[in-house]
């Protein structure tokens, strides 16, 4: 049914949906209204499930760890310094093949503080063994908790995963949502069987170290189960496009690409007002488009590659940077597209919520196809 | 009952000959039981019970990180409850992972009131790392972080009160024991185990690789340590001190000239007055537990 509703709480809603049997989270801006919301849930028998109000965020993700290990389907929500509070909760959660589902509300990485989005919160964790969905608009956000629930406790996954959707400019925001009714989801989400469980009847020990005789084959088996990944969301996103005609089957996505001379690859909210700004370029005869990222980790190299071997300019936006180096984004396609000669240029923009507008969007456009190297867009004059 | 002939914390391990900790281990669980889910922070026992892929441990066992055993516990405990699952849950934590790193995770845990049983197995150092001084490494002693040195008498504060501090989260059962009284540990931990709520049991490990003794000295040791004073073995029920060992009181000169970690205060030279403030300390401690027994004069 479609509803006009905050990005917040048609998350929380879509969370409700998938019975998680615990919730472990701690208040941060901007993803309170996602935890407050399943708090009042809880209170009013909406939802049957432990709500662990954790005194911060290393102890949201660390009482996940426990509650998935026992047996339980999980949730958090987080973002910014709470994600980066959790940096090592998250490898450990990945390392234990926990099939934790986490909503980042992404938000900028201090210092200077900074409460307004970019991505660089949950990109800075993009080693640790987590799958992550970036969603473009408020509908994609909430069907991929239903698609991550599936994919992740996949036996031949078992990775937690983060969606991520960018912080008030989708979390804050009102917009039309076709929400799922529980005997849909449940049709679609089957109970969580965990593949192994803390037991007194069958005694297991989790989370043990290993030498360097076995290290090194646990990396290799998280890095090949990220990998299976791949075909597991795309499985599972074929399912839901079956029974709710959404379909999520591609990593990528392109629009007006199959022609486009210049090519723009994105992820998030930003590529709705992409979009819109192609939309205009194609009545002006500009032949562009764009790449969207839906899935960057397992990172869709052979899809991105394929996607864009037409172009003759490609644009990478990163709301996020690898200080001392490049974008994160523009860095692993130009990997992808490694032994090309299509020139890819990627330009930082957006930090820390300054916004991109359709024209800042052409700008780029034309800076590619100038062949302008890689930079920092719309920097205030003073610093240049 | 407690089942003395239980053994869930079997052999083979690798921890050192005398290991107190180890012997902590198996004691605890004789008093917790087969229905037990352990959670281990990072420490010794958590590194010498289970390279994989072996491992000591009998009953369900989870390891995360070093800070947030008390947290993965409060999860494990919401997904119990929520599946209407009855196995209790001991959290086995060293002095590092209980007086330092993990306060904020343990304060948060024991002021939400989940159930489970806390024990901290006190060798009063981080000696997995290479014996450095934690918040419970008591006065004077020289560790590799505190080394007494020709201007240092080793470590420069006391003992933190971890119990008290736990008590007043105002959780329902705290004790102190020592593996030289295994009766009066498993009894304790089965206590613990069946009261409802957060309890914490701190447990005196003596570690003959860090505080510098014979390995088969562990248990003389862990006893003297009571018999001066400078442990006291005493309960807690609901905040309010109730049991307490009792001793005729040995002068703290018997406990500390066992170990090498007090040796700098008899030689080159006796050091009379760090020897009296930590004797002070012990009276402190007789005063305010009342485990004197005074013997009358023949």
């Amino acid at each position: 049914m479609l509803e006009i509703t905050e990005g917040s709480h048609a998350v929380a809603e879509a969370v409700r949906l998938c019975r998680p049997q615990v919730i472990s989270a701690y208040p941060i801006t901007p993803q309170t209204h996602i935890v407050e919301a399943l708090a009042d849930m809880v209170a009013n028998c909406q939802l049957d499930a432990e709500y662990i109000t954790v005194e911060n965020e290393l102890s949201a993700l660390s009482a996940c760890v426990g509650a998935s290990a026992a047996g339980s389907r999980v949730y958090s929500a987080t973002t910014s310094q709470g994600l980066a509070l959790m940096f090592e909760v998250c490898f450990n959660a990945a390392g234990m093949r926990l099939p934790i589902v986490m909503t980042i509300a992404n938000r900028a990485l201090g210092a200077p503080l900074s409460i307004w989005n970019d991505q660089q919160d949950s990109i800075s964790l993009r080693d640790s063994g987590w799958l992550q969905f970036y969603a473009e608009d408020n509908q994609e956000a909430t069907d991929l908790h239903f698609i991550a629930y599936k994919v992740c406790e996949d036996h031949s996954v078992l990775l937690p995963a983060m969606i991520c959707f960018d912080g008030f400019i989708l979390s804050h925001v009102y917009e039309p949502v076709d929400m799922l009714s529980q005997e849909d989801v449940d049709r679609y989400l089957p109970a969580f069987t965990p593949y192994q469980r803390l037991d007194a009847a069958d005694p297991i020990s989790f989370g043990m170290y290993a030498t360097p005789e076995y290290y090194h084959e646990f990396r290799y088996e998280i890095d090949n189960a990220a990998k299976r990944a791949k075909e597991v969301i795309k499985k599972a996103g074929k399912e839901f496009n079956t029974l709710f005609g959404r379909d999520y089957s591609a990593m990528v996505e392109g629009y007006r690409l199959d022609d486009a001379e210049t090519a723009i690859v994105a992820m998030g909210s930003i590529c709705g007002t992409i979009k819109d700004a192609i939309d205009e370029m194609r009545e002006e005869g500009m032949k562009v488009g764009l790449l969207k990222i839906r899935v960057f980790r397992p990172f869709p190299s052979e899809e991105i590659a394929q996607a864009l071997s037409r172009a003759k300019h490609i644009a990478v936006l990163d709301k996020n940077i690898s200080l001392g180096a490049k974008g994160a984004l523009a860095m692993e396609v130009r990997d992808a597209l490694y032994g090309s000669t299509i020139p890819v240029k990627g330009y930082v923009i957006g930090l820390g919520g300054r916004d991109v507008r359709k024209k800042d969007i052409k700008e780029i456009v034309s800076l590619a196809q100038k062949g302008a190297n890689d930079q920092f867009y719309g920097l205030r004059r003073e610093v240049l | 009952m407690v089942d003395k002939t239980l053994e869930l914390f079997d052999c083979g391990h690798r921890a050192c000959g005398g290991c107190g900790a180890a012997l902590a281990a198996r004691l605890v669980m004789k008093g917790a039981g087969k229905n037990t889910i352990v959670v281990s922070a990072t420490g010794c026992m958590e590194v010498f019970s289970t390279p994989y892929p072996e491992t000591a441990w009998k009953v369900p066992w989870i390891h995360s990180l070093f800070e947030n055993a008390s947290a993965v516990a409060s999860g494990v405990e919401a997904s119990l409850k929520k599946q209407g699952r009855s196995e209790k849950i001991v959290i086995l934590a060293g002095d590092g992972a209980t007086f330092d790193i993990g306060m904020i995770c343990i304060s948060g845990a024991f002021e939400r009131g989940h159930d489970f049983t806390y024990i901290c197995y006190d060798n009063e150092a981080y000696m997995n790392t290479g014996i450095q001084r934690s918040g419970a490494t008591p006065y004077d002693a020289s560790t590799t972080t505190s080394p007494a040195g020709s201007c240092s008498f080793g470590n420069k504060r006391p003992k933190k009160d971890m119990p008290q501090i736990i008590a007043a989260h105002g959780a329902p059962y705290v004790a102190t024991a020592s593996i030289a009284y295994p009766a009066d540990l498993m009894q304790k931990v089965e206590k613990a185990i069946n009261t409802k709520g957060p309890c914490y049991i701190q447990v005196h490990a003596p570690c003959c690789t860090g505080w510098g003794f014979e390995s088969e000295q562990t248990i003389a040791i862990a006893k003297l340590a009571i018999e001066t004073g400078l442990w006291v073995n005493y309960e807690m029920v609901d905040g309010k001190v109730g049991k307490v060992k009792k001793v005729v009181k040995k002068p703290v000169e018997e406990y500390l000239t066992t170990q090498k970690r007090f040796r700098h205060l008899f030689k080159p030279k006796r050091q009379d007055a760090e020897i009296a403030a930590i004797q002070a300390m012990a009276d402190k401690n007789a005063e305010k537990y009342g485990i004197e027994i005074k013997l009358k004069k023949e």
